[in-house]
């Protein structure tokens, strides 16, 4: 959830007084790191080392049995019904990921984009667009659950009485609405992430560039089109790689408004939820598996997720 | 930009006064509107019983009354998980703030060698998908004997809070002057004592928004205590909720109380603390 994904604390010029300052001793630099360090350590770098290492070895329950090389690797493809459920998910994710562009960044941006300009009521549009962002995503998902039921569910009720009854469908249960249903929700919950991301892009672009465009008589359109979007090429690549490390890791949403397995018929099964299966629901040699599709998905979005940004990066320079 | 030229866009100029403005006034009242509503409809047909929310679901309460959140709070074993998710989320993140603050301080006061690489090391955190580290976690945690204990999970959340918070916080402690440092210094003062007197309670907005973007995703987390906890008395909220709706399916009341108890604590958060909140969700786009 953090907007991060360069992040660098050594980035900043560092100031000379440094050269100045008195250094505390060995121990005491320890101290403070050492806490830290050893949590940091132990509890999130040593497992998601682990887990490369876990990837090829076969286990029988809780106990680590033989270096079996990549057969963890081969039998996701070949297994049943993981060499279904697998491809399956991993074209649900995909989906997921350009719908989201679509439709929740789009609107991220044009709603950044009406907030930017003074206007009455902008920081409560501003606060309202937001707050479904922090409410949790089983919270999310299990309301829209109630909201879309199909017999008593507020949403299909109103459309009955306003006399759209062939709209009135069940949304969640009919696997051609599933998916689109769930990326709608998700879109809720999250437009004003992007909103934000691309409101402080707004906000750095300097005035004079458009006031010089205004005074040669260029439209609100125009200023857009020309300054403030190819100036937002920066944002627009941490939204999308964001937007992507997000879909790719979607499950409690998922979980509370369709099911662990992916209902109906699978029609919104992703991979976070066939990772979760796969490790807890799996067979005896479960966690060997779980752990060979961790890391292609790590690898997956790691990939992506770099290409996209030097991809952006290489854009922004052409631009210069 | 050499591209650009907007007076290529003469011809596009819109009658900019009154047709524009009631479009997009019209758009974000709009959004509100589908924002807020369902938000309305859960909190009003708490009042309502289910009966009169399968016949009218959107409609006003007859009576102010707390009855489904006495059912959901006593009888739902919400109580429970409230405290477990209160408990669970602010130890994590005293803890991970704690220990970050610490580490901050020296990364961002100090140049010693290897602290540039300790920087990238905590900061790299920020872009790994924890979740996939379940499984030796998960064995780490259970030769631990840290599996369905409370502690366990503190401990996983707390190291997770620890890339964003030294980040942040090493750049904040970057930014102080020296020459408080030096007066502490010149009165004898211990390490320890400058940074605990001195320059934390200069970093103290900082420290806020911190713990608040610890708090959010700590009590809104789902994965880990369905992982890592088994009993029900010790599960939190979010895991509480899929017993919760599998139980009272048919109580809509009871199930939209629910839904309340388990999001209040945080809309009044984000209600209190919005420019923090917003502060630092654009962190890494501001100048």
């Amino acid at each position: 959830m953090t907007a991060l994904p360069n992040a660098n604390p050594d980035a900043k010029p560092r100031r000379t007084w440094r050269k100045n300052a008195m250094m505390p001793s060995v121990p005491t630099i320890a101290l403070f790191i050492l806490p830290a360090f050893v949590l940091y350590t132990v509890f999130m770098v040593y497992p998601l080392v682990q887990a490369l290492i876990f990837s090829t070895f076969e286990f029988n329950g809780l106990v680590r049995g033989d270096f079996v090389g990549l057969q963890n690797f081969q039998q996701l493809f070949s297994r049943y019904p993981l060499n279904e459920q697998l491809p399956r998910a991993f074209g649900h994710n995909v989906a997921f990921f350009l719908g989201t562009m679509a439709i929740q960044n789009t609107a991220g941006l044009l709603f950044a984009v009406l907030l930017h300009k003074p206007r009455l009521g902008k920081r409560f549009f501003r606060t309202v667009f937001t707050m479904p962002y922090l409410i949790s995503p089983i919270v999310v998902g299990y309301l829209w659950r109630l909201m879309l039921n199909p017999l008593f569910g507020p949403i299909n009720n109103t459309l009955k009485s306003i006399g759209l009854s062939d709209l009135a469908k069940p949304w969640l249960g009919d696997p051609a609405t599933a998916l689109p249903t769930v990326i709608l929700v998700n879109a809720w919950m999250w437009v004003g992430f992007p909103m934000l991301l691309f409101g402080a892009g707004l906000a750095g672009i300097e005035e004079d560039l458009r006031e010089a465009a205004r005074i040669d008589g260029a439209s609100n359109w125009g200023i857009f089109q020309h300054i403030e979007f190819p100036l937002l090429t920066p944002v627009i690549g941490i939204v999308t790689v964001l937007t992507f490390i997000g879909n790719f890791n979607a499950f409690g949403v998922v979980w509370s408004l369709a099911g662990v397995d992916g209902p109906p018929a699978g029609a919104t099964d992703v991979l976070g939820l066939v990772f979760y299966r796969t490790a807890f629901d799996g067979g005896s040699d479960a966690f060997g598996l779980a752990s060979a599709l961790a890391v292609l998905m790590f690898l997956f979005i790691f990939t992506v997720s770099v290409g996209v940004q030097t991809w952006f990066r290489r854009l922004e320079d052409r631009m210069q | 930009m050499s591209t650009a030229n907007p007076s290529q866009n003469r011809s596009f100029h819109l009658p900019r006064i009154s047709f524009a403005s009631v479009g997009s006034n019209g758009m974000l009242i709009i959004y509100a509107i589908i924002v807020l509503l369902p938000l309305f409809i859960v909190v009003t047909n708490t009042m309502r019983p289910t009966r009169e929310i399968y016949r009218v679901p959107v409609a006003l309460p007859a009576s102010i009354n707390f009855d489904s959140y006495v059912i959901a709070w006593n009888e739902a074993d919400f109580s429970t998980y409230f405290m477990n998710s209160l408990v669970i989320t602010l130890s994590s993140v005293v803890l991970g703030t704690s220990v970050s603050a610490l580490a901050a301080y020296i990364l961002g006061r100090y140049n010693f060698p290897g602290g540039r690489i300790l920087s990238s090391f905590f900061v790299a955190g920020l872009t790994l998908p924890f979740r996939l580290a379940i499984v030796p976690l998960f064995l780490l945690l259970n030769s631990l004997g840290l599996i369905d204990n409370r502690l366990g999970l503190i401990l996983v959340y707390a190291a997770t809070g620890i890339p964003f918070s030294v980040f942040i916080l090493s750049s904040f402690f970057r930014q102080l002057p020296q020459e408080l440092t030096e007066a502490a210094r010149i009165d004898g003062a211990q390490e320890f004592t400058i940074f605990g007197r001195v320059m934390l309670p200069l970093v103290r907005p900082a420290l806020a928004t911190v713990a608040i973007f610890q708090f959010v995703p700590l009590w809104n987390d789902f994965f880990f205590p369905l992982v890592l906890l088994r009993s029900t008395d010790k599960w939190t909220l979010p895991v509480g909720m899929t017993r919760f709706f599998g139980e009272f399916q048919t109580d809509w009341s009871t199930l939209f109380a629910g839904l309340v108890i388990t999001t209040l604590p945080l809309i009044i958060l984000f209600l209190s603390a919005t420019e923090q909140i917003i502060t630092g969700l654009t962190a890494g786009v501001r100048k």
